[in-house]
């Protein structure tokens, strides 16, 4: 990510499996006393199969002075972070960098409406408390696929009492969006984090509610799509090699092992640099980027490689190289 | 930390008409050369301003013929550096010398290569050929920027801000509106955008002199480490351009390349051409001077970065879509300066 990078040296101090999947993470810098505000996140240096990367995580809930605290799910099929974040023990060393915050929370707001799924309670816990602290008036949707799976529920029931609404997948309970949209009041905010589903289905409804599009605010972490992630292939024009891109790991990656340079940037799907052009499609394309607009995504004609795949059989692309070579 | 440019690589440094017969000092690329004409043949050529015995700068001194001679002490130096001169002895110091640098004339600019010399290919000099052409009529100038010349290649790298920063003049809303394509080599890089019956904006309808909407293209083609050539015009809309077919449009290019003074500093040559009414010398002089004004714009925009950019050390830039362009341009260059760091393991290509 870019923005000013300050890398400190940092300890794991402690882990707690909140779920099955779900683990917090307690890591001390070295000579800094931890502090954040809501939204912000952390990026942490990782090793993907001896490859060195970093991975973002949101700050969970709010500061105690003593520590980062971070909750990480593991991901099936892993790209690597998830994997190597819970190799992790106490008194692992690791490299973290100081807290950058692009999910601010705006507060002095006359309503709020918080809505997570899954894992993306990280960022919204925090947000939760504050607001619960300031007695702002607030409501929040709680969706996870069981009550097993959903980290913080007593730490936000605690907090929110009956302003916090549960939904349990695994008992067909769904977030009725549009009736709790048209429950806001005009100039109500929503702070939204959860799988592209969830976003893309807030976003359209609030799209054509005709709300202002800057008070709707939302983080992606870029690792969900409609589908789950399945290999596919890579074609080029002009190359008779196809390329492997397997389910753990991103196009832009494949091409990059590949030789084949792509331009990238922020690697989560909002920025649209890493986009190619898709002359041959066979399959779906799973858009799982927030750059293209609806309307774009269904001419299937552009695909963002760090984030988007292909299912049921793969693409060729068009990455824009052309030869100097007389 | 590396420097932002290459020194294996031709530079432009001044005009044709800026080298004479007299000593012009300039920094390039961090170090300080001196320039000027042979009488004998008119060749330019370029020496590091510093005298071999006690460093002053040779551009204080004076020509003697082709010699430089010393402000100093009187020790002269021939264009190729050696020494022919030297006060109080009937003898010269075989180890008198200072360094001469590869230069080549091309394209209306006097370029030199500030790198290893035996790398310097004039095959390599940048493709401006538009500049001194007689298919192409035009002028220009050199601008000293205080920023550093990669924000130059931003600027032109994506044209966006035209709507914004020349409104009144060559921008638009289309173009920031208008999509894009972005493809890149080995040392270029292109950005290219159609505009399809679209309003011309101020500058292009009084140039093609024609009622309606146009079709209108630019098409910015950057060679690294610092030149970027950009095709630009108008034609009336439906008439062909887009598929290739310009005839009934009118055809500019503004011609651009950036030399890095410092890393803080640039020397920004720049000259608009155009293949329409090319022998109105008034329509030439108009037009510099317009770009001139126009670019003026861009030199406080680009001076005012450079102070923020300044004030925030650590901070990298957040990119967008309209980057591309000017993403690959530095990828190129950051390849052709890693290059340098590393052992050559055989000579010129």
């Amino acid at each position: 990510m870019r923005g000013t990078t300050s890398w400190l040296d940092a300890t794991v101090r402690a882990t707690r499996d909140l779920t099955p999947s779900i683990r917090e993470i307690e890591i001390v810098p070295d000579g800094l006393s931890p502090t954040w505000l809501p939204g912000s996140h952390v990026e942490v240096a990782v090793d993907v199969d001896g490859r060195a990367d970093t991975r973002c995580y949101s700050l969970v809930g709010e500061p105690d002075g003593s520590c980062f605290r971070i909750a990480v799910k593991r991901e099936q099929p892993s790209r690597g972070g998830s994997r190597y974040m819970w190799s992790l023990a106490p008194p692992a060393r690791l490299r973290v960098t100081e807290p950058r915050n692009l999910f601010e929370l705006e507060l002095g707001r006359a309503e709020y409406l918080l809505v997570a799924g899954g894992i993306g309670i990280t960022p919204i816990l925090g947000m939760a408390l504050a607001l619960a602290r300031r007695g702002a008036r607030v409501r929040m949707l709680y969706a996870c696929r069981s009550r097993g799976e959903a980290a913080y529920l007593p730490e936000l029931t605690t907090a929110l009492g009956d302003r916090l609404a549960f939904f349990d997948g695994s008992r067909g309970e769904r977030i009725d969006l549009g009736t709790e949209m048209a429950a806001l009041a005009a100039d109500a905010q929503v702070y939204l984090c959860g799988p592209l589903r969830l976003l893309d289905a807030c976003r359209g409804l609030w799209t054509a509610s005709g709300r202002r599009p800057s008070e709707l605010r939302y983080e992606t972490f870029a690792n969900s799509g409609r589908h789950a992630p399945e290999p596919f292939w890579l074609r080029l024009p002009g190359r008779d090699a196809e390329i492997s891109v397997p389910a753990d790991k991103t196009a832009l990656d494949a091409l990059a092992e590949a030789g084949i340079e792509v331009m990238a940037d922020c690697r989560r799907g909002e920025c649209g640099l890493c986009m190619v052009d898709v002359i041959g499609l066979t399959g779906e394309i799973d858009h799982r980027d927030v750059f293209l607009s609806e309307h774009q995504k269904q001419a299937n004609t552009k695909l963002c490689t760090c984030v988007s795949r292909v299912v049921g059989g793969g693409a060729t692309v068009d990455t824009g190289y052309r030869s100097d070579a007389i | 930390m590396a420097a932002s440019f290459p020194l294996n690589a031709w530079y432009a440094v001044a005009w044709d008409h800026e080298v004479r017969h007299e000593l012009l000092p300039r920094t390039i690329c961090d170090k300080k050369l001196v320039f000027y004409r042979r009488a004998a043949d008119g060749c330019a050529v370029a020496l590091d301003d510093a005298c071999w015995h006690r460093l002053l700068p040779l551009s204080k001194g004076r020509l003697n013929g082709d010699d430089v001679v010393c402000g100093y002490h009187g020790i002269a130096f021939d264009s190729r550096g050696r020494c022919t001169f030297m006060p109080s002895q009937e003898t010269i110091n075989p180890g008198a010398c200072v360094r001469a640098y590869p230069v080549v004339e091309r394209h209306r600019f006097v370029w030199v290569w500030p790198g290893d010399p035996a790398l310097a290919d004039p095959a390599r000099v940048p493709d401006l050929h538009w500049n001194h052409d007689p298919a192409w009529a035009g002028d220009g100038k050199t601008i000293h920027v205080k920023c550093n010349y990669r924000l130059v290649l931003d600027n032109l790298m994506d044209l966006t801000h035209e709507a914004f920063v020349h409104g009144s003049s060559i921008g638009n809303h289309a173009v920031a509106e208008a999509p894009f394509d972005t493809t890149h080599g080995e040392r270029t890089a292109t950005v290219t955008r159609w505009m399809h019956d679209i309003e011309p904006p101020p500058f292009w309808r009084g140039q093609l002199g024609k009622p309606g909407n146009v079709d209108r293209w630019q098409i910015i083609r950057f060679e690294a480490p610092a030149t970027i050539a950009i095709d630009v015009g108008v034609a009336p809309a439906g008439t062909g351009a887009p598929e290739g077919d310009r005839s009934q449009g009118v055809n500019g290019y503004v011609l651009n390349t950036i030399t890095p003074e410092t890393e803080s500093t640039c020397h920004y040559h720049w000259a608009f051409v155009r293949n329409y009414r090319r022998d109105e010398q008034r329509l030439t002089t108009e037009l510099r001077d317009g770009v001139a004004r126009i670019f003026r714009e861009d030199e406080l925009i680009l001076e005012a970065q450079q102070k923020a950019i300044e004030d925030h050390p650590d901070h990298v830039f957040y990119n967008l879509n309209i980057d591309a362009g000017a993403m690959w341009a530095r990828r190129l260059i950051d390849r052709m300066v890693a290059a340098e760091t590393q052992p050559r393991l055989q000579a010129a290509e």
